[in-house]
Formats: C-alpha cells, structure tokens, sequence
C-alpha cells in the first residue's frame, strides 16, 4: 500500500488512513476490516493481503505496534503510536486544505 | 458426491473466474493438483474463490496463511498437508475461499498491493524463461563442441524444446506486465 516514500507530507492512501485512525483502540486483522467498512459506511473494503502488506509496512516505519503477547496468542493486535497519530494530524490538515481551496474556489458552482 | 474436471489454465484469474462460475452452480472446489479439479456439491453460490501467488520466504507465507484465516478465508484444499498432496500444498500458489455470506472477497484491494502481487508472479515466469533459454543456449553450443551423432542429436532436441519452453513463459508473462503497466499509469490520476 502507498506511504508515499518517505515523504511526511504525501498523502496517505484512505485505507492507511483509515487503519491508522481505528488503530486508537488495539485491533486485530479482522477487526481493523470489520472496522474501516463501518468507518467508511461500507465503502471501503479493504482486502486481507492488501491489509496484511499494509501492517506490516507500518509497523516497519514505527506508525503502529504490535502488541506484546501478540506473538504467542494466535491473533496479533496492533496499536497506533505517537508518530502515527502526528501522521493522521498532518493528514487532516493536508486534507483540509484541499476541501477548504475546493470550497472556495468552487463555492459559487455548486 | 464429488465430482473430477480436468482443465488448463494459463491465466489465474481466468481459473478464478471459472471455479466461481463452478461455485455459482452448487460446485465449490475442495481439491485441486495440476490440470486437475475436484468439486463437491455446496449451496450454490456459497463460496467465493481466489488464487494467489504467495511471497517466496516460506515464513513471511506461514504469517499471511495464518493472517487469512483469522479473516475467515480458508485454503483449499483445507487442513494440514497428507502425504498425497503435500507437494501440492508447499507450492505458492494458493487457492482460497471464503462464504459469499460473509460479503464480497478481494484479497488486493488497492493499486499498490495488486501491483505487488502481479510483479511477484511477473518474476518467476522471466526467472523460469531466463533458466530455460541458457539451458537451451548451452545444448545448442555443445552441438558445436561435439562431433558424435547420436549426441548432437539429443542436444538439438533438448537445446530447441527447452527454448521453445523459454519462449512459452515470456509469452506467459506478457500479459502480466500489461496489467501492471495498466494499473502504474491508473495510479497516476487515482489511489
């Protein structure tokens, strides 16, 4: 799943952003897909290997945690970290800046 | 009762597309070997399927198999590897399926992962072409190297099949690297 490179300020896919943001409470696979089709009311179904690449990339880049306990139990839960909700903060300003420019500039037309 | 199909695919998603026609008409799949198909009767419909090509690190694959599961995908066919099909279960093709009541299933849901998944497949069809073209290139060149009949023979036979075989998996990978290419320029003006 896109992360945009290194790039604080690329814009993350809405499924990142979506697991990042269910991951305030401690999730596992199933739930995090349970999760993000109700956040989304149905409209974004995240596929299991779609969602497994994308754990396991975030976990790589610090954005989440695995839980501890999580390697014996046969469900492993994830966390977001503090670095992952500053992603989701930037996020929401950059995706407010874009609906605030769309607003005004296409105010009048719609 | 079980029934046995016979068929060939060259395309997986084609396969796909086939075995859940099959499930649509009350016939889930529950075994599968090469060119081979073994369908049970089911409620129709009551099964969706999908095949993967899984990552080569036999650890990474354990951790997504076991991942699947807990998402209510089950492998086909199910249960740990008999001596009859335990050749069949180590290889990375996987087939799966999940109860169409538990809601539409994808495995790759977004551009990034379904390109991932098509480069992996990608790879071992022009990692297999490469290994038959040089096999088939050295054949062609002991024909030069040796005077004896009889094994100039059998080196020209082998050297042309196996090129020919090299040829057969580029021509396989063609398509693939059309769908990445399709989906690398979709992701220019959409995630």
């Amino acid at each position: 799943m896109a992360l945009s490179g290194n790039n604080e300020y690329g814009a993350l896919t809405e499924g990142v952003y979506y697991i990042l943001l269910s991951l305030l409470t401690p999730m596992h696979g199933y739930g995090i897909m349970q999760n993000v089709k109700l956040l989304s009311n149905q409209r974004v179904e995240l596929g299991a290997g779609t969602l497994y690449g994308a754990l396991s990339t975030l976990v790589e880049r610090g954005w989440i945690k695995l839980l501890a306990g999580g390697e014996d139990s046969r469900k492993k839960e994830y966390q977001i970290t503090e670095l992952g909700k500053s992603i989701v903060q930037s996020e929401m300003t950059r995706l407010d800046e874009l609906l605030t420019n769309g607003r005004k500039l296409m105010g009048g037309e719609v | 009762m079980s029934q046995v199909v016979r068929k060939f695919f060259m395309d997986f998603e084609k396969e796909e597309a086939w075995l859940n026609e099959m499930s649509a008409k009350g016939l889930a799949l529950v075994e599968h070997s090469w060119a081979r198909y073994v369908f049970e009767e089911s409620a129709k419909g009551e099964y969706i399927y999908r095949i993967e090509l899984l990552e080569k690190d036999p650890k990474e694959a354990a951790g997504y198999l076991q991942f699947m599961e807990e998402t209510g995908a089950e492998r086909v066919p199910s249960g740990t590897p008999t001596k009859a099909n335990r050749a069949f279960m180590n290889q990375r093709w996987v087939f799966f399926r999940r109860k169409a009541s538990e809601g539409p299933f994808q495995i790759y849901t977004d551009a990034d992962s379904k390109i991932k998944h098509y480069q992996r497949i990608y790879k071992v069809y022009l990692s297999l072409a490469f290994m038959e073209l040089i096999i088939g290139s050295l054949n062609l060149m002991l024909i030069m190297l040796n005077t004896s009949s009889n094994i100039y023979k059998i080196n020209l036979i082998v050297g042309v099949s196996v090129i020919i075989l090299g040829l057969f998996f580029i021509w396989l990978s063609l398509p693939i690297r059309r769908k990445i290419a399709r989906l690398q320029q979709e992701k220019l003006i959409r995630e």
